[in-house]
């Protein structure tokens, strides 16, 4: 009875077709690229195919798709406030995205490619080089007031700043963690779960209690989708916040 | 998977470690597969955002904007149908009033036109009856003058007749016209 039971596993990448080593690198379209380009091919079907007959009363999937697109712009409205409508396509992007990868991973064998930590780094280093850029660009050197808080006292100024820049730097951290820790716990919950009924139902008479982790891990998988749709939220909403700061940094 | 499983003992099984081309280790932070992750994320991201960007987000953006100012028209022209209806109401209204008032005024004036072309007809026709009145009443008057006059002579013609009759010679006329009015005359003195 060979039950896997590795709850690692299911992470592993497999190269659909190998470009071979460039140094210790694996260059390969993986099965993590495939969901990636899936993600962006169903996104456009959604948000372009569905809306391209512009109907002035729309169908289900133009509907969804205006949905989509007036909650994102309204969370974005409401976090970077005035001037922030630059950012709507970014946010969007990285909500979809996000969301679509981590829906994906829900379906029983698919793959979640945002369980891995180096895809939602990337993510979260898109928006602070996007914050870092934009506000430099946007508002010079004035950008770095960001730092310094007002109505701070002076004696305090230099702590404050050390607080702030620490802050700063480990948002992109907090914000690819958050991401990536949640949709691998999840995965390795739900793997664990689901894994010990066949195990139980192999171990004889113990085969009688398989209904209780089956049972847990129906409730595990709902509260997947959940966290799945809630944490492509998360994303968004504080890449808003973020962003508020490139757009308006003396606060 | 590129070698088969070794066939393991079950207590070791369901612990069993897969054997993998990358070793066995931790997937997310096998470092060796970093680079292809990120090619792949950035080409598949860049081509979201660009199709965001330039074509998904303008057409959705362009067809709310659409039906927003079609409902804004459609509004309007509910409005300016509204106050077209309210303006034909008042004049509507305006002219049932006139009307009204006009109505009023025709029955008002023909009554009164009644009332004063009934009162001149009375007033002639009182007039009429008062001449009629007096004529009759100077007929009256000048026939009773005749008839008194003509009694004398009846009387005197009379008298004339019997005075002729028991004497056989008829008397002087004024003799007796003379008697009448002596005879007449006590009736007034008394």
């Amino acid at each position: 009875m060979a039950v896997k039971m590795d709850p690692i596993h299911q992470f592993e990448l497999k190269p659909l077709v190998s470009f071979g080593h460039i140094g210790h690198q694996h260059i390969a379209f993986t099965q993590s690229a495939l969901y990636m380009f899936l993600a962006v091919g169903l996104i456009a079907l959604l948000t372009i195919w569905a809306t391209k007959s512009r109907a002035v009363v729309p169908g289900r999937a133009q509907s969804l798709a205006e949905i989509f697109y007036e909650f994102i712009g309204q969370t974005v409205h409401q976090s970077a406030g005035h001037g922030s409508e630059r950012f709507v396509p970014l946010v969007f992007s990285l909500f979809m995205f996000v969301l679509l990868l981590n829906l994906f991973g829900m379906i029983p064998y698919a793959f979640a490619v945002t369980s891995h930590i180096i895809v939602t780094f990337m993510l979260a280093l898109v928006v602070i080089l996007t914050v870092v850029i934009y506000g430099f660009m946007a508002h010079g050197t004035h950008f770095l007031g960001l730092f310094v808080p007002p109505g701070v006292p002076g004696w305090l100024k230099p702590l404050i700043v050390v607080i702030e820049v620490v802050s700063f730097i480990s948002r992109p951290i907090s914000l690819s963690v958050r991401l990536f820790a949640n949709m691998l716990a999840g995965h390795i919950a739900l793997k664990i779960f689901a894994g010990f009924v066949p195990a139980l139902l192999a171990a004889g008479v113990w085969g009688i209690l398989s209904p209780l982790p089956l049972a847990l891990s129906v409730a595990v998988t709902a509260l997947e989708m959940l966290v799945a749709v809630l944490q492509a939220y998360v994303f968004a909403t504080l890449t808003s916040i973020y962003l508020s700061d490139a757009l308006h940094p003396g606060h | 998977m590129a070698q088969p499983h070794a066939p393991a003992p079950l207590k070791e099984g369901l612990i069993h470690e897969p054997a993998s081309e990358h070793g066995g280790g931790f997937p997310p932070f096998e470092s060796s597969t970093f680079v292809a992750q990120i090619l792949w994320l950035a080409l598949a991201f860049g081509l979201l955002y660009y199709l965001m960007s330039k074509i998904a987000l303008p057409q959705i953006a362009g067809i709310l904007h659409d039906r927003q100012s079609r409902l804004a028209g459609d509004l309007d022209q509910a409005a300016h149908a509204k106050a077209e209806a309210d303006s034909a109401r008042d004049t509507y209204e305006r002219a049932l009033k006139d009307a009204q008032a006009k109505a009023k005024g025709i029955a008002q004036t023909t009554r009164e036109q009644l009332a004063s072309e009934a009162e001149t007809r009375r007033k002639s026709l009182e007039a009429d009856l008062a001449t009629k009145l007096a004529e009759a009443e100077e007929q009256i008057r000048t026939r009773t003058a005749t008839a008194m006059s003509s009694v004398r002579e009846v009387a005197a013609d009379a008298a004339t007749a019997i005075v002729e009759r028991l004497t056989g010679q008829a008397p002087d006329r004024s003799a007796v016209e003379a008697a009448y009015d002596r005879a007449a005359r006590p009736q007034t003195v008394h």
